[in-house]
């Protein structure tokens, strides 16, 4: 067994020779009630599997857009605890798979093994820890498998060989490839060395998804053909946020470059 | 140390996006080529000397010893070094290790009270690198000099105006930029916390002043000391005191900003209201919400306001070897006050606190026991907001 949902969901897109559209919402922005229409509305739009963000007050790997979700989110006073309640309730609701990200302090402070057991409880399909290291991660990952959850790790272009090996092995998902050196949200600038060292990542032959910089139609076209999938999350944050009436069409749009 | 690597204990560890772990891996191969490179070890200590002024005084506050009729009580004036704190040390050492042994062309970091900031914008200018030094809005308000000495040592100062305002956000972005530049530049962490290895990179750049210390005071007294004191907000001039005398038969505290007491929920004594918690690159104690979310602090010493303290304090602590404790905002000003009039001494607001602990603890001691207080760092910078404290306009 390579991996649990996420991951055959993945598989399945493979075999009709489809690339997964991957796109990010912060739960609780601007509160729970939304996040339940959004996630509907995403579902229908095509997408493959959704990204949960959990709301955090230091969140140091994300930009200014994802950040100021959270505050809105945290303002409305969602918690990770009302956001698995939230999921148990609404689990029938789509058959899309849902990834929950959330920073590791929420879920420590939760337990991490009750975390896991209320995770499954509510059908999330996937975890991804932005702070969570590979050397980290052991009793995190047992947990996960256990409870049937897929475990995604996050590749660097600054990741050498020997830690890009770690994270594929580690990784039962997919891979979670950040197409630039730096934070969720900014322009996407490929590296050079891009297409050389994610060739090397899929060499292993998990799949690899992009995200990190994905913002426009064409980006997401550019960036599908390297990889299994594209993950868009501050552009659409801030869709949502700025003009919901465009949302639609928005995602219709990727869902289409993809 | 415990078994795994970067922990100290459970504590420690490391928590980062992956982004980061080459820089860190970067950095702790430099770091162990450092400890073994005589060359750099040389050009460090003859800066520590030549440049910094080391060793700086162990001197006997009679006036104060005299005033609390108990133990004596010896001051370890880091403040007499250059720029005013114990930070140069980490900030000089830091700053050296980036431009000798890991070629970058830039450092970064993140400052509160300013104090930090002030001392790598200084090793920047010395070693000859770019600088950018990360403060929130809400420092920048209380602290404009040090804004201004960045400004003439040629760093640029980046305000941050998000979430608090203040130190843990300023951190937030420092590792933000990081994550987008790290292949030209080095985060110089000001204390002992964060990912590994910088809780034992700060420590040993900082360890010169237990070193000092325990050498002064047995030339002095040809005896060890009964009790250290130092403030601790991440840890790093406590732990550079304590580090040396670890093993020897000497009790330690460590004293915490107690703000405006911990019932109220304004303070930064994360030992005494805080609990265990992952933040910004590391295990330790955390003031925390339930749902794991960080709290926000409140110190007069915005050296102290923070959220979370060095991994090594939290094994410390619960090893039983160091005990902590807090001083209020108002013991912490007195003692500022005290202090100034009877030994013309002007001490930081963050070193007031601990020397507020020797006002308590000294009188109950016999007459030939020994205190030593770490004095971290001058009080010029904290002049202003103290005659704001006290309503009286400068």
């Amino acid at each position: 067994m390579k991996g649990f949902s996420v991951r055959e969901k993945l598989e399945e897109l493979k075999k009709i020779g489809k690339k997964a559209f991957i796109p990010y919402i912060m739960a609780g922005d601007p509160d729970l009630q939304t996040t339940a229409k959004r996630l509907k509305l995403l579902s229908d739009a095509g997408a493959d599997i959704i990204e949960l963000g959990v709301p955090f007050t230091d969140p140091l790997a994300d930009g200014p857009t994802i950040q100021r979700a959270a505050e809105r989110a945290l303002k409305s006073g969602t918690t990770l605890r009302k956001i698995l309640n939230f999921l148990n309730e609404f689990k029938n609701s789509i058959h899309t798979p849902i990834i929950l990200m959330t920073y590791l302090n929420p879920v420590f402070c939760y337990g991490i093994e009750k975390f896991f057991q209320n995770a499954k409880d509510a059908k999330v399909a996937g975890v991804i820890f932005p702070d969570l290291t590979v050397e980290e991660s052991s009793e995190y990952r047992s947990l996960a498998k256990k409870y049937g959850i897929d475990i995604i790790f996050l590749v660097a272009p600054t990741s050498t060989p020997e830690r890009v090996k770690k994270i594929v092995n580690a990784s039962t998902g997919f891979v979670y490839y950040v197409s630039i050196t730096g934070i969720t949200g900014t322009e996407l600038r490929l590296d050079k060395k891009f297409r050389e060292h994610i060739n090397f990542v899929k060499s292993f032959g998990n799949p690899v998804c992009i995200g990190f910089g994905v913002s426009k139609p064409e980006e997401a076209k550019y960036v599908a053909q390297f990889a299994d999938g594209v993950i868009v999350g501050s552009a659409i944050v801030k869709k949502f946020h700025e003009k919901p009436e465009e949302v639609l069409n928005f995602i219709k749009s990727l869902r289409e470059a993809i | 140390m415990g078994k795994k690597r970067g922990y100290f204990g459970q504590y420690g560890g490391c928590f980062v996006p992956e982004t980061l772990m080459p820089a860190l891996e970067e950095l702790e191969r430099a770091f162990y080529r450092a400890k073994r490179d005589k060359k750099f070890n040389e050009e460090f200590e003859s800066l520590l000397k030549e440049y910094v002024g080391r060793p700086t005084p162990l001197y006997f506050a009679k006036r104060l010893t005299e005033h609390l009729g108990g133990a004596k009580i010896y001051l370890k004036r880091e403040d007499l070094a250059h720029t005013g704190a114990h930070k140069i040390n980490n900030a000089l050492g830091q700053a050296l290790l980036a431009k000798k042994l890991m070629g970058k062309e830039r450092i970064i970091a993140e400052t509160g009270a300013g104090q930090h900031g002030v001392a790598t914008a200084t090793g920047a200018a010395l070693v000859g690198l770019s600088c950018d030094i990360y403060m929130g809005t809400e420092d920048i308000r209380r602290q404009k000099l040090n804004v201004f000495r960045m400004n003439l040592l040629g760093t640029r100062v980046i305000p941050v105006d998000t979430g608090s305002k203040t130190l843990k956000d300023a951190i937030n972005e420092a590792l933000r930029d990081w994550t987008t530049n790290v292949r030209t530049t080095h985060y110089v962490l000001g204390t002992v916390f964060g990912p590994h290895p910088y809780p034992l990179l700060v420590r040993f750049f900082q360890s010169v002043i237990g070193k000092e210390t325990k050498k002064q005071i047995l030339q002095r007294e040809k005896k060890l000391p009964n009790i250290l004191i130092a403030c601790v907000g991440g840890g790093s001039n406590a732990i550079g005191l304590f580090s040396a005398f670890l093993k020897d038969n000497v009790e330690m505290i460590g004293v915490e900003a107690g703000g405006k007491g911990i019932q109220s929920g304004l303070h930064a004594a994360r030992f005494a209201g805080g609990a265990k918690g992952i933040f910004q690159g590391c295990l330790s104690y955390v003031l925390e919400n339930e749902d794991g979310n960080i709290l926000e602090t409140h110190s007069v010493s915005a050296g102290l306001d923070y959220a979370s303290v060095g991994p090594e304090h939290a094994y410390l602590r619960d090893k039983g070897r160091v005990k902590y404790t807090y001083a209020t905002d108002d013991e912490a000003l007195h003692a500022f006050e005290l202090l100034s009039r009877l030994e013309g001494i002007i001490p930081a607001l963050e070193s007031a606190h601990a020397v507020a602990e020797a006002i308590k603890i000294a009188p109950k001691m016999s007459k030939d026991s020994i205190i030593i207080v770490n004095l971290s760092g001058r009080g010029d910078k904290d002049v202003q907001e103290v005659a704001r404290i006290k309503r009286l306009s400068l």
